[in-house]
């Protein structure tokens, strides 16, 4: 397929940008978490910004219809952050919902037609039975075909993976070694829905048998932890409860304006300099089972609206709902060669906060949690942080001038990839 | 040749009757399991049924204790998993099914590239509306000699 080099109609940038704690949140809905990440965002917004300015609202969800019985999310979040009546749009996409929020509210911007959006997403997860839960996320599957021959939506990323253990002969203990990465990120968030360390979560469990007097388990390290079907179940083999992001709750926002107006807010916007967007079929209508199409498409498209290459990109968010997900990712976004070198760069420290080529530097879906309508603007909210100095302490040491988001839906049926630029 | 439409329901009545059936683009000559349409490689929607043989390779699979509901009521669970994965059938399309005959106590011994044959299940429905009416249909199984 050719793609034809686009460009936006004005320039957009990203003057706010906040998020709810992401964790299970027993006692907050939807909308509680939303408002969480409005305000969030408004703290964020150096010179502040008054919500009536706000002219329209994008927000990703993917499935509140089925973890909440409630449709109409765009207007209720709307009322309950006080922007009615302004137009408010949901948008469905399964995990690449609030990605896909985030283009659609730049092209609003970039059209001209309005000249401050909110973009944002918010999701409650933890409602449903486990039988139930495996339903509602195999959904996003092909449910006639992919479904019905019993895939649950972690046996789509596991068959991924079996296919690229077999092509590249990597093994299993290289995809745990980015689960151990992204923890050692996550760690660092305040608001990540795990906030230790796979050590720190294995000192914890052995501390746990001490105290309670049960037999105190023998693990040596980390990966001698992993390799422990007690402490690290198969959810779907070869994919460990530690190679799946967990089941969160939570919620993200961004504040978007044209660029002529963004040194009102801010005296460092974040530019939105390259957008990307594509659908792909399911596995079995795909040429290659160990590589996402749709993300080489969106990220072309971004690199060349963006006029910059791989290599120019300082830190990256992208979409590690499994790790084999976080592996093809960074070959599909011409970071690393598909195969070894790219099944390896988190082994190899190429990926960790002080490597070549940070990587979910927020502990990614893996560690910071996936609530899965709001994880696509999430991914934003950790580059507007870095890329402004405010990341604490799991702050990239080098200058963040230019970073990427790479958000999938579904088991790679849609994929939107934005790039984000910080001038001097 | 049938002239029944390209649509799912026509993919499970021939299942019922124990055929795999794809569709054939009669204008670029791709083939679909399942039937798609409108060709994903040239846009036409000029197509026709073609029974597949069911032979084939495993692509990729997994090993899955914890399924969706059909599966659960068939007796799958944490001490019971079963296999899933993509199949390569020897006209060149891939498909996603069941595959039996493998040891799923030991998913490290499935292999890709192993040859399978078809076969045929009847389980509940995915999805639980039809649940609700108690509608079964008929699967396509791939099995390890």
């Amino acid at each position: 397929m050719t793609v034809r080099k686009r460009k936006l109609g004005r320039g957009v940038a990203m003057v706010g940008a906040g998020m709810s704690r992401f964790g299970v949140h027993q006692n907050l809905n939807t909308r509680d978490l939303f408002v969480e990440a409005f305000l969030d965002m408004k703290k964020s917004v150096d010179r502040g910004i008054d919500p009536k300015d706000i002219e329209a609202l994008y927000l990703g969800n993917a499935a509140a219809e089925v973890w909440e019985a409630q449709g109409s999310t765009g207007p209720i979040m709307a009322s309950v952050t006080g922007l009615t009546p302004i137009p408010a749009l949901k948008i469905e996409d399964a995990c690449a919902s609030s990605g896909v929020a985030l283009r659609e509210g730049i092209i609003a911007v970039a059209s001209g037609l309005y000249d401050v959006v909110l973009v944002g997403g918010t999701e409650k997860m933890n409602t449903l039975p486990t039988d139930w839960n495996t339903l509602a996320l195999a959904s996003f599957s092909d449910t006639l075909y992919e479904g019905a021959a019993g895939f649950s939506f972690p046996a789509l990323y596991a068959s991924m993976a079996t296919a690229y253990m077999h092509k590249h002969g990597i093994s299993h203990d290289d995809l745990l070694r980015g689960a151990i990465k992204n923890h050692l990120n996550g760690a660092l968030n305040p608001k990540a829905h795990f906030k230790q360390t796979i050590k720190e979560l294995m000192e914890a469990r052995i501390a746990r048998a001490r105290q309670r007097n049960e037999p105190v388990p023998t693990w040596a390290n980390e990966m001698d932890f992993l390799h422990d079907p007690r402490a690290n179940p198969v959810v779907a083999w070869p994919n460990t409860l530690f190679d799946c992001c967990p089941v969160s709750d939570g919620a993200a926002c961004a504040l978007l304006c044209a660029e002529d107006i963004a040194k009102n807010f801010t005296d460092t916007p974040i530019y939105i300099i390259g957008t990307g967007h594509a659908s792909g079929h399911s596995l079995t209508d795909r040429d290659t089972l160990t590589s996402i199409p749709a993300a080489r498409l969106a990220a072309k498209q971004a690199y060349d609206m963006a006029g910059v290459t791989p290599k120019d990109i300082k830190i990256a968010e992208v979409h590690d709902c499994f790790t084999i997900a976080e592996v093809m990712a960074i070959g599909d976004l011409g970071f690393f060669a598909e195969g070894k070198e790219a099944a390896t760069a988190a082994g190899e420290g190429k990926t960790a906060r002080d490597g070549v080529k940070p990587v979910n530097t927020s502990g990614g879906l893996k560690c910071k949690g996936h609530p899965v309508g709001a994880s696509g603007v999430a991914m934003a909210v950790e580059i507007f942080e870095q890329m402004k100095g405010h990341a604490g302490a799991r702050q990239v040491k080098k200058d963040v001038n230019l970073a990427l988001t790479h958000n999938v839906g579904a088991h790679g049926t849609t994929v939107v990839v934005h790039i984000f630029e910080r001038r001097a | 040749m049938s002239d029944r439409p390209f649509t799912a329901d026509s993919f499970y009545q021939f299942t019922a009757e124990k055929k795999l059936m794809g569709s054939r683009c009669q204008a670029c000559g791709k083939l679909f399991c399942p039937p798609h349409p409108i060709c994903i490689n040239c846009g036409s929607d000029k197509m026709a049924w073609e029974q597949l043989s069911g032979n084939g390779k495993i692509a990729a699979y997994s090993v899955i204790p914890y399924g969706p509901m059909p599966f659960i009521k068939e007796g799958y669970g944490r001490d019971n998993p079963y296999c899933s994965g993509i199949i390569e059938l020897s006209e060149g399309v891939k498909i996603a099914g069941q595959i039996t005959g493998v040891d799923t106590k030991r998913p490290e011994s499935v292999r890709i590239g192993t040859a399978v044959t078809l076969d045929f299940a009847e389980r509940g429905s995915w999805h639980f509306i039809e649940d609700v009416y108690k509608v079964r249909k008929t699967y396509p199984v791939f099995k390890v000699q």
